[in-house]
């Protein structure tokens, strides 16, 4: 799968390593940004109060 | 000899797991570490604007109050809607500049979570300086953890309530375990429904064991006295984390 996207990539090796450095921030960004958010809610909620 | 250029499943499936398992490790990390660190940050600082919006709001002379008339008595302002920040909560012992925003009561999606906010009043509950229960919620983890040092605070530990009017100080007494339907520590007074009160307590609550839902530690502070906004910050709250004695 990573052989095969890093064949799909376009121009020389330098070229191809910024694109997966930019392509490897977007996905860490959308975690953090949403779906690391949405996990801990839904799979660990943390109540804090009483009686909820 | 260069490997085949078709894809095996066997091999994007390997892939795919490897990327599983990095993923979750990250999510771990940001569970655990990261994103109380990112946004207590973020809430310490909307916190220290809002400290700057409250003293400039009194300036323009919004204080919500009526000035009571035995100048001894605090002032006792009135509950803002929902969701409203209306003041801000010091306690040296978290650190040295620990300051969070308090809003009006305590849902999660828009108070407790909030990278603004973080500490929700129980809106049931009475407001700073009056007498009563002036009862708080924040996380322990997670989302900012603003009360995850609640364990740390210790006999006389001072905890102001900083509003529009002044600030309100309370001297912190002792810790409570209960289960997460112990209601009775919002009464006006805790854990003794239907008796009619006579102080002022500040009761703050947050979930225990760390990571956990199972109980909640409560605690209980009393209050001392109060700063009217007039005659400016306590000195205490310069950075003296040890009370007296």
């Amino acid at each position: 799968m990573y052989a095969a996207l890093w064949r799909v990539l376009p121009g020389p090796v330098w070229v191809r390593i910024l694109i997966l450095i930019v392509l490897v921030a977007v996905v860490l960004v959308a975690l953090v940004q949403w779906v690391f958010p949405w996990a801990a809610d839904t799979l660990l909620p943390q109540e804090s109060t009483v009686g909820g | 000899m260069r490997p085949p250029a078709r894809l095996s499943v066997t091999g994007v499936l390997g892939e795919l797991l490897i990327t599983a398992g990095v993923v979750v490790m990250l999510f771990l990390g940001w569970y655990v570490w990261l994103n109380d660190v990112v946004t207590g940050g973020e809430q310490q600082q909307a916190a220290e604007v809002v400290q700057q919006e409250l003293q400039d709001q009194y300036d323009r002379g919004e204080a919500l109050a009526e000035r009571p008339t035995d100048p001894g008595e605090p002032v006792v302002s009135i509950a803002p809607p929902a969701g409203q920040v209306f003041g801000a909560l010091i306690v040296p012992r978290f650190g040295e500049n620990y300051v969070r925003s308090i809003a009006t009561g305590v849902d999660v999606e828009t108070v407790l979570n909030s990278r603004r906010i973080g500490i929700g009043h129980y809106s049931e509950t009475q407001m700073p300086g009056e007498i009563g229960n002036f009862a708080i919620a924040a996380h322990r983890n997670t989302w900012g953890g603003a009360f995850s040092d609640l364990d740390k605070l210790r006999l006389g530990d001072r905890i102001y309530v900083e509003t529009v009017d002044g600030w309100y100080e309370y001297s912190f007494r002792g810790l409570e375990y209960v289960w997460p339907t112990g209601v009775d520590v919002l009464e006006p007074v805790p854990a003794a429904p239907g008796v009619a009160p006579t102080d002022r307590v500040l009761t703050m609550t947050t979930c225990n064991p760390r990571f956990s839902t199972a109980e909640r530690i409560i605690a209980y502070a009393v209050y001392e006295t109060w700063y009217p906004r007039a005659g400016g910050l306590p000195s205490e709250i310069s950075g003296v984390v040890e009370a007296r004695g």
